[in-house]
C-alpha cells in the first residue's frame, strides 16, 4: 500500500497543534523549536510528493478517497496534479522558514502563535489538494480563522483589529456566494447525472447550459478574485499586509493568495469553459489594470510593507493574464509566476521584517545608506529586489516572458499593455531601493545596525537558491506542469470549439429571467 | 350506552411519564423533608436519563397511540432527545448559579421537568388539542422559570412580558385551531386535516388561509420569529441565565419541530401558501436579528438578537419544504443546542457571580486571563456563525442546500449574506479576548467542575458532530420519511 502522503501533510500540522496544546507555555524557545521540527519533518515529508510525481500523467497523482458523508456525496477526496504540485510543495517550504522569521520577532503568546502557525498550514495544503468542493471549501474557510487571528493579535497595535476583520468579511463574503454555487452545482450534477456528488472530476464531465454557467463562473469567480486579489476587489489587501506581523505577510502574500488563482484554474475554469471563454476580455483587462494600477500605486508609497502589497496586486495581475490566455505558455508562466511571487515577494517581506525588527519603522525616508552598515542585508535585498523587477537570470523573468509571449499569441495589445507593467516595476522597486539602501547614511539611528544573522541568512539562503534555479534552469519546475497544462489547453479548445456563437447580455438575463 | 376504552401502551408516552412523575416526586419530596434536599439536581439528571433511554426504544416505531393522539416514531424520537439534551445540558449550568443567588431551589428542577415534558407533548402531538396543551404546560412552566429570580426587577420584568404575550399568542394560535376545525369539517387530527381539507378547499379556502396564517402566527411568536419577537430581548436579557439558555435551544426545538409537523403534515395541500408566507418571515427574522445583534453591547441581549437570527435560518427550512429540509432542522436543531448552551456556559462562567459581567467588554483580555474559556468561547462564537469545520457550518449546508434543492435560490444568498453580517458580531467577542487588553481586573473566574464539564463537552461536541455528521443524518433521514413531502 502506498503511504497516504497527503493525508500525512494534513494531519501532521494538527497533530502538531494537539501536542502543543499540552505544551508548557511559559517556555518559548521549546514551543519554537517544536513546531520548527513540525515543519520541517512536513516538508521533508513532501519531498517523496516531488520525487515520485509521474511528470508525464496529466492526472491526479497520490489520490486518496475515504467516504465521508456518503448520503451527500461527500468524500474525503485528495490528490495532486501539475497544477498543484508546485503550490503544495511552496507551502512545505516556506513553513520551516516563517517559523525561523518569527524567532526574534514574536515574543507575546507564543504557544498560541505556533498553533496558529500549523493550523494555518495544514489548511492551506488541504485547499490545495482537495478534490470534493465540500472538503475543499471546508479548508477554505478554516483557513481564515488562523491568519485571522495572525493579523489581529500580533498585527501592528494600531490598525489590526480593523485590518483583520477587514480580510474575514471580505474573503467570507465571496466565499459564502461560492457555497451557493456548489449547492446549486451539486444539485444540477445530480438532476443531470442521477448521482449527487461533490467530487470536483466527475462535475468537470457536465455539460451545463451557458446561462447557468455564465452566473456560477461570476459567483465562483468573486470568491477568487477577491483572494487574488484582483482589481477592484483588492483594497482588503494592502491593510491586511501592513498591519499583519512579517510572517503573517509572508504566508499571505506567498501561499494564501495563489488560492485565488489556482482556484480560477482548478475550479472555474474547468467547471465552465464556455464562460471562462467568454470572459477572457473582462479578466484580462481587469488584470491589466490591476498590473499598471498596481504599479503605479507602488511608485507612491511611503510605507515598505504597503509597497510590497501593491506590487503583489501588480504581479498577481500578470498570472491572471497569464491563465486567461488559455495556451501553454502563458499557463505554465502563470503557475510558474505564482511559485516566483511567492518565493519574491515572501523574501521581499522578510526583508521589510529584518528591518522592521532594527529599526521599529517601515518608512523608506526613515533609512538610507543601510548598504554601508549591512551589506550582507543589502546584498541579499537587492538579489531579492531584482527576482521582483524580473531580470533575465533571475525568477522573475521566466514567468513574465512566459505570459507575454503567451499573451501576445492571443492579443498584442493586452501584451502590450502588460509590457509596461515590467518597465513601471524597475522604476518603483529601484527608486525604492536606491532611497532605502544606497546613499549616505544620514539618520543617527541607522549607524548601528547590526547586519543579518547567522538564522535570518538561514533564512534567506533556500529562498535565493530557488530564486535563481528558477531563473537558470525552469525545465525543472516547468516539466511538472507541462503535461497537465496541455491537457488542460486541449479541453479548453474543444470548448472553443463548441462555444456558442454571438453571445449577448441580454441572452444570459433573458435566460434567467425565464 | 357502552364506552369502550381504547388499547393504549403506556410505554408509547414512557418519557413523560418519567419526567412527570420525577417533577411531582420533588416537588412532594421538597415537602416533606425538612432540610433543602441537595440531591435533586442529581435525581433530575436521572430522570433525564431514563426518560432518553426510553424515547431510543422509541426510535424504530411508527404510528400513533392512545387513539391517534400522540404520534411514537422516530422523528418524535429524535426531538425527544434534542429536548432531553438541552434539558440536562441545563441543569448542569444551573446550580451553581442558582446558588449565587440563594435560589438554588427543589422547584426549578420540577419546573424544568414539567416545561420539557410540555415540550415532548407538544412534539408527539398528532392532534391540535394535544399540541395545544403541551405548548401550555411547556409556557407557563416557562413563564415561572422567566420569573424565577423573585427579587430581581428585570426577572421580573421578564416573566411578565412573557406571560402576556405569550398567553395573547397562544390565544391566536387556539383561534387559528378553530378556523381550520370548522373549515376542515370538524377534525383536528393531523393526519385527517390534510384529507379533509382537500376535499373542503373549494368552499373554505378563505377559512384555511385565515386559520393557517393565525397558527403560522401563534408558532411564530413562540419561535421568535418577526414580527412577533418583540418580547426576546427582553425576556431573555432579564430572566435567569441558565433559563436563558433553555428558553434559546429547547423551546426554540420543541416550536420549530412540531410547527414543521403541523405545516408538512397537514397543511401540504397549501405548500405554496404558506412557503411565501414564510419566506417573508423568514427574511424579516434573519436580516433584523442579525442587524440588531451587531448593535448589542449586552451578551445576552446580543445572543438573543442571535436565535432570533438562528430562528430566520430554520424557518429557511421550513419554506423549502421537502425531506432535506426535514433533517437539516433536526441536524440544526442538536447543533443550536449545542453551541448555543456552551456559550451561555461561557458566559455564566464570565459574569462571575450574580450576572455581574454581562457587557461585552467584559470580555477584554479573556484570551491571556483564562485561554481555555476563551477558546470554548471561540468555538461556540465560529460555530454560531456557521464556520467549519463546526456543527453550525452543516446545520446551515444542510437548510440551504434543502433550499437550494427546492429551488429558493434568492433566499440562500439572502440567508448567506446574513451570515456575514452575524460574522461580525461574533468574530467581535473573538476580537475582545484575544485582541484587546482587560480594561479593569474582573477578578478571577471560579470554575465549578459541572460548567467546566459542559463547556468542554459542548465544545468538544460541536467540533466532532460537524465533522462527522453522517450518523445524524441516517438517523434522521430515516425519521423524516413520515412526511408526505
Amino acid at each position: 500500500m502506498q503511504l497516504p502522503i497527503l493525508s500525512l501533510l494534513i494531519l501532521l500540522p494538527l497533530a502538531g497543534v494537539v501536542v502543543l496544546i499540552f505544551m508548557n507555555r511559559e517556555d518559548d524557545k521549546r514551543l519554537k523549536l517544536f513546531t520548527l521540527a513540525v515543519m520541517v519533518a512536513e516538508f521533508l515529508l513532501s519531498l517523496p510528493l516531488w520525487f515520485r510525481f509521474d511528470d508525464s500523467n496529466p492526472g491526479m497523482q497520490f489520490v486518496e478517497r475515504y467516504s465521508w458523508l456518503p448520503q451527500y456525496g461527500i468524500s474525503y477526496f485528495v490528490g495532486v496534479d501539475g497544477f498543484s504540485i508546485l503550490l503544495v510543495m511552496l507551502t512545505t517550504f516556506l513553513g520551516p522558514m516563517a517559523v525561523l522569521a518569527t524567532w526574534e520577532d514574536i515574543k507575546d503568546r507564543v504557544k498560541e502563535f505556533m498553533i496558529c502557525l500549523l493550523a494555518l498550514s495544514s489548511g492551506m495544503i488541504g485547499v490545495f489538494v482537495a478534490l470534493d468542493l465540500f472538503l475543499f471549501y471546508v479548508f477554505w474557510e478554516v483557513m481564515l480563522i488562523p491568519m485571522y487571528l495572525l493579523i489581529g493579535i500580533w498585527g501592528n497595535p494600531a490598525r489590526r483589529v480593523y485590518a483583520a476583520i477587514k480580510f474575514f468579511l471580505y474573503t467570507m463574503f465571496g466565499s459564502l456566494l461560492m457555497l451557493v454555487a456548489i449547492l446549486v452545482l451539486y444539485f444540477y450534477g445530480g438532476k443531470v447525472t442521477g448521482t449527487y456528488t461533490f467530487d470536483l472530476l466527475k462535475l468537470y464531465g457536465l455539460n451545463i447550459p451557458f446561462q447557468m454557467q455564465f452566473w456560477m463562473f461570476l459567483a465562483f469567480g468573486l470568491a477568487f478574485a477577491i483572494k487574488v486579489p484582483m482589481f477592484p476587489f483588492h483594497t482588503w489587501l494592502p491593510d491586511a499586509h501592513t498591519e499583519a506581523p512579517t510572517v503573517g505577510s509572508v504566508i499571505l502574500a506567498a501561499v494564501l493568495l495563489k488560492m485565488g488563482t489556482y482556484g480560477f484554474l482548478r475550479f472555474n475554469m474547468p467547471l465552465f469553459p464556455q464562460a471562462a471563454l467568454y470572459f477572457v476580455p473582462l479578466f484580462s483587462i481587469l488584470a491589466i489594470i490591476g498590473i499598471i494600477y498596481g504599479a503605479l500605486v507602488s511608485m507612491v508609497q511611503k510605507d515598505l510593507k504597503r509597497l510590497v502589497a501593491f506590487s503583489s496586486v501588480s504581479h498577481l495581475g500578470f498570472v491572471m493574464l497569464g491563465l486567461f490566455t488559455y495556451n501553454v505558455q502563458g499557463i505554465q508562466g502563470g503557475i510558474i509566476q505564482m511559485i516566483n511571487h511567492g518565493l519574491s515577494t515572501g523574501a521581499l517581506f522578510f526583508c521589510v521584517g529584518c528591518l522592521y525588527e532594527r529599526r521599529h519603522t517601515r518608512m523608506i525616508a526613515d533609512f538610507g545608506g543601510i548598504a554601508t552598515v549591512m551589506p550582507v542585508f543589502a546584498t541579499i535585498f537587492m538579489i531579492v529586489t531584482l527576482s521582483s523587477i524580473g531580470l533575465p537570470g533571475l525568477n522573475g523573468f521566466i514567468g513574465e516572458f512566459l505570459i507575454l509571449l503567451g499573451t501576445f499569441k492571443t492579443n498584442k495589445i493586452y501584451a502590450a499593455l502588460a509590457g509596461t507593467g515590467v518597465i513601471f516595476a524597475a522604476c518603483y522597486m529601484l527608486w525604492m531601493f536606491q532611497r532605502a539602501i544606497f546613499g549616505e547614511v544620514d539618520k543617527e539611528e541607522n549607524r548601528q545596525l547590526k547586519d543579518l544573522s547567522a538564522r535570518e541568512i538561514a533564512v534567506f539562503v533556500p529562498l535565493l537558491i530557488f530564486i535563481v534555479w528558477i531563473g537558470v534552469y525552469p525545465n525543472t519546475f516547468l516539466n511538472k506542469v507541462k503535461a497537465t497544462t496541455e491537457n488542460f489547453v486541449a479541453m479548453m479548445d474543444k470548448a472553443k470549439a463548441t462555444q456558442v456563437s454571438s453571445l449577448s447580455l441580454s441572452h444570459v438575463f433573458k435566460g434567467e429571467a425565464k | 350506552m357502552s364506552l369502550t376504552i381504547p388499547t393504549f401502551s403506556l410505554a408509547s408516552i414512557g418519557p413523560w411519564l418519567t419526567l412527570s412523575v420525577a417533577a411531582i416526586a420533588i416537588l412532594i419530596w421538597e415537602a416533606l423533608s425538612k432540610e433543602k434536599p441537595a440531591a435533586v439536581p442529581a435525581v433530575t439528571l436521572a430522570a433525564l436519563v431514563v426518560a432518553a433511554v426510553q424515547s431510543l426504544t422509541l426510535m424504530g416505531r411508527k404510528g400513533t397511540d392512545f387513539a391517534g393522539m400522540v404520534y411514537v416514531d422516530g422523528f418524535t424520537a429524535l426531538a425527544y432527545l434534542i429536548l432531553i439534551l438541552g434539558a440536562a445540558l441545563t441543569i448542569l449550568l444551573s446550580w451553581r448559579y442558582l446558588e449565587e443567588y440563594g435560589k438554588n431551589l427543589s422547584e426549578y428542577y420540577a419546573l424544568l421537568l414539567f416545561a420539557t415534558t410540555g415540550m415532548m407533548i407538544m412534539v408527539a402531538g398528532a392532534h391540535l388539542i394535544m399540541i395545544f396543551l403541551g405548548l401550555e404546560v411547556m409556557s407557563i412552566a416557562v413563564y415561572v422559570l422567566a420569573g424565577f429570580l423573585r427579587e430581581d426587577l428585570k426577572s421580573n420584568e421578564a416573566a411578565m412580558k412573557y406571560l402576556v404575550l405569550g398567553a395573547f399568542s397562544s390565544a391566536i394560535l387556539l383561534f387559528g385551531m378553530a378556523l381550520i376545525y370548522g373549515a376542515a369539517g370538524g377534525t383536528l387530527y393531523l393526519n385527517e386535516l390534510a384529507r379533509k381539507l382537500a376535499v373542503t378547499q373549494a368552499l373554505t379556502q378563505p377559512l384555511i388561509l385565515l386559520g393557517l396564517g393565525l397558527i403560522v402566527v401563534g408558532f411564530g411568536f413562540k419561535v421568535a420569529a418577526v414580527p412577533f419577537h418583540m418580547w426576546t430581548p427582553d425576556v431573555y436579557e432579564g430572566a435567569p441565565t441558565a433559563v436563558t439558555a433553555y428558553m434559546a435551544v429547547a423551546v426554540k426545538a420543541a416550536a420549530v419541530a412540531t410547527f414543521l409537523r403541523v405545516l408538512f403534515v397537514s397543511f401540504p395541500g397549501f405548500v405554496t401558501d404558506w412557503s411565501w408566507l414564510l419566506w417573508g418571515l423568514a427574511v424579516a427574522t434573519m436580516t433584523l436579528g442579525n442587524v440588531v445583534a451587531i448593535a448589542q453591547t449586552n451578551i445576552k441581549r446580543m445572543l438573543a438578537y442571535s436565535s432570533i437570527a438562528h430562528a430566520g435560518y430554520l424557518l429557511v427550512g421550513l419554506v423549502a419544504a421537502n425531506q432535506l429540509a426535514a433533517v437539516g432542522i433536526l441536524y440544526y436543531l442538536l447543533a443550536y443546542t449545542l453551541m448555543n448552551i456552551g456559550a451561555f456556559a461561557a458566559i455564566i462562567l464570565v459574569s462571575r457571580r450574580q450576572d455581574r459581567y454581562l457587557n461585552i467588554y467584559d470580555y477584554c483580555g479573556l484570551g491571556r486571563q483564562h485561554p481555555g474559556l476563551a477558546a470554548a468561547m471561540s468555538v461556540f462564537m465560529f460555530a454560531l456563525a456557521g464556520m467549519p469545520p463546526t456543527a453550525g457550518f452543516v446545520g446551515k449546508l444542510y437548510i440551504f442546500a434543502a433550499a437550494v434543492q427546492a429551488g429558493y435560490i434568492w433566499l440562500v444568498i439572502i440567508a448567506v449574506m446574513n451570515s456575514l453580517v452575524s460574522v461580525y458580531y461574533y468574530l467581535r467577542i473573538t476580537v475582545l479576548m484575544y485582541m484587546r487588553p482587560a480594561e479593569a481586573d474582573l477578578g478571577p473566574v471560579t470554575f465549578s467542575p459541572a460548567l467546566t464539564a459542559t463547556l468542554a463537552a459542548t465544545a468538544l461536541a460541536v467540533v466532532l458532530v460537524g465533522i462527522f455528521p453522517g450518523w445524524f443524518y441516517d438517523l434522521a433521514a430515516a425519521s423524516v420519511k413520515i412526511f408526505p413531502l
